[in-house]
């Protein structure tokens, strides 16, 4: 079992004719994901390495049956490939992009939510997922990841998710799926929906929660997990030493409630029972004990 | 990005929120012209990007030619709290009878837009926010909507602002909202905002963050951007389109994606050592993007050693290893540089690194190893 993508996920690239698109597209598919089809708009009918290209979403699903999409195209399109997406009526959407202005995305995420409550989007900016042995759907190294779980990994920040990853892998602790929500300020998904999938998902034994500083969504993920996990959790927050940002004026303050520190977030996350580690190399030590009480 | 409080006021002055009347000047000669011009009283308010101005004396009133000269005199110049006073924002000065706060933000955990509204402005919101939470109204606004009257309304009574003042904080907290949205603004605060003797109601101070990812489509971004203070390491970066923050340790940090940057600065802490920077060099980072990112690093007289942590996703780190490469044949390095390489392409990486063997070039083999590799030899490059 994985959560999101499995072996049944057809994937069709927005902007797989574009570098990084086609890059991590031939990847994904080298690793075993079924990647359908592509979109470019005026592309159509041409192909990347066998992988068909068309116009729209709308005929790329019709075509392929594709059921999930990833996003490669650059920021300022980003909005207009969402909308698209959500309307053709893929289940997942995995946005890659970085750099998108945030009152797009506040547009779009609350359009997805409200139109497609069923629809999964993850991203913008973050490295997508994959769950390992069946479909990785993004820019994650895929041969750092272990199939076969125990251990479901939820990550806040991007190259960071690779080092937990490895450093799981390293100890031969396997991975269910590893989500990677990215850090931009309205993520798609955010830590409660995949930790709440975990603990749904009988191959998931434990988990692996990755966050950073700014912001609360530490804070009410420890809450969640403290009133509805069962399964345990290790978690790692980044930004101990990281120097107080020149952000000015007071609003954000206000509206989490708390100073978004790290220390304030892991001791949020430890009040919640989780193993919390000082660096990436604990997130492995901590998971190896553990995993031998579960 | 952050705006001084008279870009701020000059933006939302263009969404037609009232403003003072004002100059903003860089001299004790300019200032006194600017009071001259506007008539007294004025007030005489330093330009830095922090709060608590008042209380450090960067904020006079002053009723004559003389008083002018020497508020400017004083505060140009004048250190706040780590920021140097290069400007001042000379305006006319307002009589007030209350004093209130605005603001319009994103409030993450709803994924909503938040406005804020309190009738105790003027003062330290957060702890207004602390103390007497119900002192401040809020309320959401689907972005895909946008604000609605009773939005407006909901914010006014419910803050209980004086009945006086009621119509005027409507018709500006709209205008704050369409400046939010319009100017892609991740923050608009007002505080504080007046109501005058007179029945105005009038921003007298403004606060607004601007969103760098929707730089594209504002080029006047880049205006407000030229007279932003800047450390000139930050300045370089910024000019080679680096995402760079200068600290005070001896440690030159170089990763890609904000939270493996920011982890491989706890750990160096962990070492005990501290490092000189944050840069990230964002994803996909190609050759050049690596080699101005040295540059940029080791032009920093205070590091001593440089550590670069690569985990490569979207990255590859054959490209970076070249980067490397060309960085060192392109400047001076004259500093220890640590290497480690993990993730995609990062055998090519390696390789590349170990065909080419330069002097002070140390590959390391997991994060913790490089970053007590790189305060090792921070510390005994200290001490030679």
């Amino acid at each position: 079992m994985a959560i999101i993508i499995d072996e049944n996920t057809r994937v069709v690239v927005q902007g797989l004719t574009g570098r990084e698109g086609r890059f991590h597209a031939l990847r994904n598919r080298d690793y075993g994901t079924k990647v359908v089809a592509g979109v470019t708009p005026g592309k159509g009918g041409s192909d990347v390495e066998g992988i068909p290209v068309f116009d729209t979403m709308v005929e790329a699903v019709n075509e392929t049956g594709a059921n999930a999409s990833i996003i490669f195209v650059p920021a300022r399109f980003t909005a207009d490939a969402v909308y698209e997406a959500a309307d053709s009526g893929v289940g997942v959407i995995v946005c890659i992009t970085e750099g998108v202005p945030a009152h797009d995305e506040a547009r779009f995420v609350n359009y997805v939510r409200t139109r497609y409550p069923d629809t999964v989007l993850i991203g913008p900016n973050c490295p997508g997922l994959i769950s390992p042995g069946k479909c990785n759907i993004g820019i994650m190294p895929g041969e750092i990841t272990l199939a076969g779980g125990p251990v479901g990994l939820v990550s806040r920040s991007g190259t960071l998710t690779y080092q937990a990853v490895h450093e799981l892998t390293q100890r031969g602790i396997g991975q269910t799926t590893c989500v990677g929500i990215g850090g931009d300020p309205v993520p798609g998904t955010g830590f409660i929906d995949c930790l709440s999938r975990f603990e749904a998902d009988p191959a998931t034994l434990a988990c692996v929660m990755i966050g950073e500083i700014g912001g609360s969504d530490e804070e009410t993920a420890a809450a969640f997990i403290a009133s509805e996990m069962t399964k345990p959790v290790v978690a790692y927050v980044a930004g101990v030493t990281a120097p107080p940002g020149k952000k000015m004026g007071h609003a954000g303050a206000i509206v989490s409630g708390s100073k978004g520190t790290a220390a304030a977030k892991i001791e949020a996350l430890e009040k919640a029972g989780c193993g919390v580690g000082r660096n990436p190399t604990e997130i492995g030590e901590i998971m190896a004990e553990v995993l031998k009480g579960v | 990005m952050d705006l001084f409080e008279y870009q701020g006021k000059q933006v939302l002055a263009r969404f037609g929120v009232p403003v003072s009347a004002g100059e903003a000047v860089g001299t004790v000669d300019d200032a006194v012209a600017a009071a001259d011009r506007l008539g007294y009283p004025v007030v005489v308010k330093a330009q830095v990007q922090v709060g608590g101005r008042g209380k450090a004396g960067g904020i006079k009133l002053a009723n004559s030619t003389d008083e002018a000269r020497q508020h400017a005199s004083n505060i140009l110049g004048m250190d706040i709290k780590g920021h140097v006073v290069r400007c001042l924002w000379i305006e006319k000065a307002s009589d007030i009878s209350e004093e209130y706060y605005a603001s319009f933000t994103l409030d993450r955990a709803a994924k909503k837009h938040l406005g804020m509204v309190s009738a105790k402005g003027g003062v330290d919101i957060e702890q207004v926010a602390e103390e007497d939470p119900a002192a401040i109204a809020r309320v959401h606004i689907d972005p895909l909507v946008g604000i609605e009257d009773y939005h407006a309304r909901q914010l006014v009574f419910g803050a209980k602002l004086n009945p006086a003042a009621r119509s005027g904080a409507i018709s500006i907290l709209k205008q704050l909202y369409k400046a939010f949205v319009e100017l892609d603004a991740d923050l608009v605060e007002i505080n504080p905002l007046i109501l005058t003797p007179d029945g105005r109601v009038h921003a007298l101070d403004a606060k607004v963050s601007l969103d760098d990812n929707a730089g594209y489509r504002h080029p006047e971004f880049e205006d407000l951007r030229s007279t932003a203070s800047a450390d000139p390491r930050e300045q370089m970066a910024r000019e080679r389109g680096l995402n760079y923050i200068g600290l005070d340790g001896e440690v030159g940090i170089i990763g890609n994606g904000a939270g493996l940057v920011m982890s491989t600065l706890d750990v160096v802490n962990q070492a005990g050592g501290k490092a000189a920077n944050f840069l990230d060099v964002g994803g996909g980072a190609g050759a050049k993007t690596i080699a101005n990112a040295l540059e940029v690093i080791t032009a920093d007289p205070n590091v001593r050693s440089v550590l670069i942590n690569i985990f490569g996703g979207i990255t590859r780190c054959d490209l970076v290893a070249q980067g490397i490469i060309d960085g060192f044949a392109a400047i001076d390095v004259k500093v220890p540089v640590v290497v480690r390489l993990d993730g995609t392409s990062a055998e090519e990486g390696r390789a590349i690194l170990a065909a080419n063997p330069k002097d002070g070039l140390v590959p390391a083999a997991t994060m913790l190893e490089a970053a007590n590799r790189a305060v090792e030899l921070a510390k005994s490059g200290a001490e030679a």
